[in-house]
């Protein structure tokens, strides 16, 4: 009976797998023969950086209903994890310069440091967990939001400076420029700084859509549709929160690495509120309740904040004319315009909360079966008609 | 069909203590005792002295005005409130320390008066919720797609088609359950109920904004469930066709206070309970 329908939803999803496997290769083709400098390339790894931390912050919001606003705290932890102990010994002199090198002398492979940095971002999350999560909506954002600001006070205190080196920059980490296979002469063999966060972003993405397809996120799901009727049929509140919580945060810490080797320096300061702001919109915008949805906007996001609305930033000339209103700054005017007009005309995002496979099987019958479609919905309208006289 | 079975009373036995269950429930532990449960609201009390003992297989009723206290009683039973007096022993066990979600698993599942689902997931996926601490698998397991994922994903499945077609609704399994009718999304509730494997189920209004052909349907399935998964039903019901039709126990409530108990005969004909809802006759003369 259901034979066919598994079919057609296998046939989507190997589509999906076949999009997906197109687009890494196009970025691994575009790294080998487009310039390095290339603005592509920053967009393409800044946007993976965020489309991971979106996603998990997506995790949090749209899939367990818990409205919190703690992703930048999460991140700096985990940038700063990734950073503390990857930084190679013979550099934590010039790093560390006013507190004598630091206290930590050992470094870790930055693959080891990325978990790590994840699994502290987790800690940290269980630990405020226990009391934030009782909170409710708004109640809950201000804490988690409060939560940022002190982790960004307290890592800039000079005390911790040995640890954290105070409000000073860490750098000289390695980057994602490290990832390239270099030649013997120094030149670039191979160039992976932007195939591998798009790998790691993928791998992370991928695992947070396999929880979600399990009885786990089943569960996450009903605490956001209804927790009442969620707890009434066994599903414990607090643990499935504070599991969703923990979670997401170790993305947002692995996220926070990624970030660190995207900038290549990392400073408490500049984790500010802003940056979950710009978090939240990039959920908004992509479909609170869908990951394809956050993945996109996250790169979309990033592409215009960053290269395509730049040359508003620049002063132009059509001829003698001087186009008005561009000057320095006026991007950014720009930019929330657009972001007003996507928040008020496109509530639900761009995907709402559909998936790449749901646009993939909506695609190609689409047209062909409109009228078939149309008139499904006409019985079913007045179906449900005749159910609310009754 | 079961119109004759309904009509055919059953035998209520009394206990040495005063409660009274179905003869056919002689023997067995009662499924549910409350005894001089209360609680009171900052000085109001919205329910007291209220006991109640459920058989193993029973259909009970509670009636009363609105406002008398019927739903507060549900939340009590399944500790969304905290009692401020008295006890409630589910299946022998003390609900003391109990949590809504320790309730849940001793075996007490309910439906809501204004309906509870979880809109945005599937039918499946909603008693699939219910089945949440029967067939399950740690988060590992999970994520990793181990080959015990697919095994106990298979049994849900199994599982939920199966209880869906109670109710002949497992060609639905895929529909967003918020977009069902409305009398399809209250039977999905008591689908979902049943998955979580009560032993008593506690029906919050499942006949309202039925019409009475659903409602005759309705009655059917609850005779239906009870007999197939030997359980207990507690009602709450406007509907007085229904509750005099299938319920072999009935409790009035008025102003939070049991005022009569018994077989639907005898509520029928109680004055007290004619007061309830028709208000006092006036005397002659007044």
């Amino acid at each position: 009976m259901t034979n066919p329908k598994i079919k057609k939803k296998d046939r989507a999803l190997t589509v999906s797998w076949i999009v997906v496997a197109a687009v890494y290769a196009a970025v691994f083709a575009a790294e080998q023969v487009i310039s390095p400098n290339s603005m592509l390339f920053t967009v393409l790894k800044k946007g993976a950086t965020y489309a991971l931390v979106a996603v998990s912050m997506n995790l949090l919001n749209g899939f367990t209903g818990i409205f919190s606003l703690g992703q930048a705290g999460f991140m700096l932890l985990g940038a700063y994890t990734y950073a503390i102990f990857t930084i190679p010994l013979e550099h934590r002199s010039s790093v560390y310069q006013y507190f004598n090198g630091g206290v930590v002398q050992f470094t870790l492979p930055w693959f080891l440091a990325m978990i790590l940095a994840g699994l502290v971002a987790a800690f940290f999350a269980w630990l405020i967990g226990l009391p934030v999560l009782r909170l409710k909506s708004d109640y809950l954002a201000i804490a988690t939001l409060g939560f940022a600001e002190i982790i960004r006070a307290i890592l800039q205190w000079n005390q911790l400076g040995p640890v954290t080196n105070g409000s000073n920059m860490l750098r000289l980490f390695p980057n994602f420029n490290s990832f390239n296979i270099l030649k013997a002469d120094g030149s670039v063999a191979v160039y992976l700084s932007t195939t591998v966060p798009f790998l790691i972003a993928g791998v992370c993405i991928g695992l947070i859509v396999l929880l979600l397809h399990s009885g786990y996120g089943r569960a996450f799901k009903s605490i956001r549709d209804d927790e009442v009727a969620a707890e009434a049929m066994g599903v414990n509140l607090a643990h499935h929160k504070q599991l969703a919580f923990c979670i997401s945060s170790f993305f947002a810490g692995v996220g926070g690495a990624m970030l660190a080797m995207y900038q290549t320096t990392v400073q408490a300061k500049s984790f500010t509120t802003a940056m979950t702001y710009e978090i939240l919109l990039m959920v908004v915008i992509g479909g609170v309740g869908s990951v394809t949805g956050s993945v996109i906007s996250s790169f979309l996001f990033v592409a215009c904040s960053e290269w395509w609305l730049r040359f508003l930033d620049n002063e132009q000339f059509i001829g003698d004319f001087q186009v008005p209103l561009l000057r320095n700054g006026f991007r950014l005017v720009v930019f929330s315009i657009i972001i007003m007009v996507v928040v008020l005309f496109f509530r639900r995002g761009i995907m709402g909360t559909r998936e790449l496979p749901d646009v993939i099987r909506a695609l190609p019958g689409a047209v062909r079966s409109l009228p078939e479609k149309m008139r499904a919905r006409r019985e079913r309208r007045s179906a449900s008609r005749k159910e609310a006289g009754r | 069909m079961n119109e004759d079975k309904r009509r055919q009373r059953t035998k209520m036995v009394t206990y040495p203590s005063g409660a009274v269950i179905p003869e056919r429930d002689l023997g067995k532990s009662p499924v549910l005792e409350c005894s001089h449960l209360g609680i009171e609201f900052g000085g109001l009390k919205a329910v007291e002295d209220f006991n109640l003992v459920l058989g193993r297989t029973e259909i009970a009723g509670l009636i009363g005005p609105n406002g008398a206290g019927k739903t507060t009683i549900f939340n009590l039973l399944t500790k969304v409130y905290q009692p401020t007096h008295g006890s409630v022993l589910i299946d022998g066990l003390d609900t003391q320390s109990m949590t809504v979600v320790d309730v849940s698993k001793a075996g007490v599942a309910r439906t809501f008066q204004n309906i509870r689902l979880f809109g945005n997931m599937s039918v499946e996926d909603n008693v699939r919720i219910g089945l949440h601490n029967q067939i399950k698998y740690d988060m590992f397991t999970g994520i990793f797609r181990l080959p015990r994922y697919f095994s106990r994903e298979k049994q849900q499945h199994e599982k939920a088609m199966e209880l869906l077609d109670i109710f002949n609704m497992a060609d639905l399994a895929d529909a967003k359950a918020g977009s069902l009718p409305y009398g399809a999304q209250r039977r999905l509730e008591i689908v979902r109920a049943l998955a979580t494997n009560p032993k008593l189920l506690l029906l919050d209004e499942p006949a309202a904004g039925m019409n009475p052909h659903e409602t005759e349907e309705l009655m059917d399935n609850i005779l239906r469930i009870r007999d197939s998964f030997q359980i207990a039903v507690l009602l709450i019901e406007h509907d007085m066709n229904l509750v005099m039709g299938i319920c072999e126990g009935i409790c009035v409530l008025n102003f939070g206070r049991v005022i009569a108990k018994g077989t639907p005969e005898e509520i029928q004909s109680n004055p007290v309970v004619i007061e309830a809802y028709l208000g006092k006759k006036k005397e002659a003369g007044q």
